[in-house]
């Protein structure tokens, strides 16, 4: 994979707080290595995440934008999930459609047991994006101003 | 065609059937043909009007006309009965307060699209056969209907109601247009090539909220896009990532239940076409979820508000190999 010399990219991910936010505080207690630039925001359940949230995101600086949940089935409301995943497909496939590169969006689905998860899904999306280089075409040039 | 409709309102105005008729009357031009409401046969005979103008989707008024008390008639062309279905599927109509009337539709036109084959000044239209007349003030012109139809028409779900308590005319019958043509040509091209479409269309919207104003999908009492704190509260966009997300979350509050009506393109001022956007959505539904047609119904769940467990992943957007 081509990299970006010296560019480092903003990553937000939205993580469950049943699962994968557990999953990443897995990570940490095993000292697993996944890059600084992943900026983790709990939410209660990944169905929690609405549409805007993922664009603002992306105004207030990130390069990339990945929300993880609780695997398919095993959502502690139930059913979240579910409806998180239909919204991201269609969310994710209307800014494809836009023209905004696709690879900058990711949902992966990590629980509580999967720290190695967790952080190598991190490092494989920072790469990712690291190659895609700065986010320009959903970029917000008054939230870039400093 | 329109007297049929003036005498059958006027009955029902009569026989204490309905109190007000939800209709169409000529607006400053002939050709700004604006819902109106009727509360007496005089009224009717000034004002009402039924023509190849009268594209307005009227079932949008009643949300609120449905709760003033009374009974109020509205007339539905066959695309129109989508959008009341939906509108019935979201309790936001009561329905015992409206008398829905099915009236047929042979296409609408309007005046950009006229404008667009050099036709201006116009003073009247009708329809004659398969063709359109129109007077203007340089003398008369008669085109194809289907070349003057707007663009939605061209698409048309077809001349079935799915609604109504009584119908004027024939039934007609359901068609298969070729909806999804554009945004496959859309997907086609490159990822560059689509952002430098989309730049040259959103960058022209002026976000005088039109297009939300009239979807009938659209009848929150509280938009997201009239809050404040929200970041996309009504004014204009300040730069192109607004212009964005005003787009994707226009047309994503309605995802699953946009019943393709074409409301938003038709009054859009600066000619934005919307229903590229809003027909991506339900190719999208149509091919992740299965066929889905909003509005063909008035019960049942729609694709948001569901789901199986044997859902795509969103990866199958990402992973998708090709055009960049
Ligand atoms: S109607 Fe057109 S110009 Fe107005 S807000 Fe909608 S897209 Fe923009
Ligand atoms: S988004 Fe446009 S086409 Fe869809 S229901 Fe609303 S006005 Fe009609």
């Amino acid at each position: 994979m081509q990299v970006n010399e010296g560019f480092k990219p903003t990553i937000v991910a939205f993580c469950c707080n049943w699962c994968s936010y557990a999953g990443a505080d897995l990570a940490g207690t095993n000292r697993l290595q996944y890059p600084a630039d992943v900026k983790i925001i709990r939410v209660p359940c990944s169905c929690r995440v609405n549409p805007l949230f993922i664009l603002r995101a992306f105004q207030r600086g990130a390069d990339g934008v990945i929300l993880c949940g609780c695997h398919p089935g095993d959502c502690h409301y139930t059913t979240g999930n579910y409806y998180a995943r239909r919204r991201m497909t269609l969310l994710f496939s209307m800014l494809d459609y836009l023209g905004i590169e696709r690879e900058r969006t990711r949902v992966e689905w990590v629980s509580a047991a999967e720290g190695v998860k967790f952080a190598a899904t991190m490092n494989d999306f920072v790469s990712t994006v690291t190659a895609l280089g700065e986010n320009k075409r959903l970029e917000d040039l008054r939230c870039k101003a400093n | 065609m329109q007297s049929q409709l003036i005498e059958r309102a006027k009955a029902l105005l009569a026989d204490g059937t309905v109190d007000r008729v939800l209709g169409w009357k000529a607006g400053e031009f002939a050709y700004d043909m604006t819902p109106a409401l009727f509360s007496s046969a005089q009224e009717l005979d000034e004002g009402f009007a039924y023509d190849a103008f009268c594209g307005a989707n009227l079932s949008k008024y009643l949300v609120k006309e449905s709760r003033k008390g009374g009974r109020v008639l509205a007339f539905l062309k066959p695309c129109d009965t989508y959008s009341m279905n939906q509108l019935l599927k979201e309790h936001r109509i009561l329905r015992e307060n409206v008398y829905l009337i099915g009236v047929p539709c042979q296409g609408k036109t309007d005046v950009e699209t006229l404008r667009a084959l050099g036709i201006t000044s116009i003073t009247a239209a009708r329809q004659e056969g398969e063709d359109l007349v129109v007077e203007t003030l340089y003398g008369q012109r008669r085109i194809p209907l289907a070349e003057a139809m707007a663009e939605r028409c061209k698409a048309c779900k077809g001349k079935k109601h799915m609604i109504y308590d009584e119908r004027i005319g024939e039934e007609g019958e359901l068609e298969n247009p070729d909806r999804f043509g554009q945004v496959a040509a859309l997907e086609a091209m490159s990822s560059e090539e689509r952002f430098a479409f989309w730049r040259g269309e959103l960058s022209r919207c002026i976000r005088c909220n039109a297009c939300r104003n009239v979807c009938p999908a659209c009848t929150c009492e509280q938009c997201v896009f009239d809050n404040p704190a929200s970041g996309v509260d009504n004014k204009a966009a300040a730069t192109s990532f607004e212009e964005n997300m005003f787009h994707i979350i226009r047309a994503f509050h309605v995802a699953g239940r946009c019943t393709d009506c074409g409301e938003c393109s038709r009054v859009c001022p600066q000619r934005i076409p919307l229903h590229l956007l809003n027909r991506k959505f339900i190719k999208d539904i149509n091919t992740f979820y299965g066929e889905y047609q909003a509005g063909e119904e008035a019960e049942g769940r729609t694709p948001l508000t569901a789901y199986t467990e044997g859902d795509v992943e969103p990866s199958v957007v990402y992973t998708k190999g090709g055009n960049d």
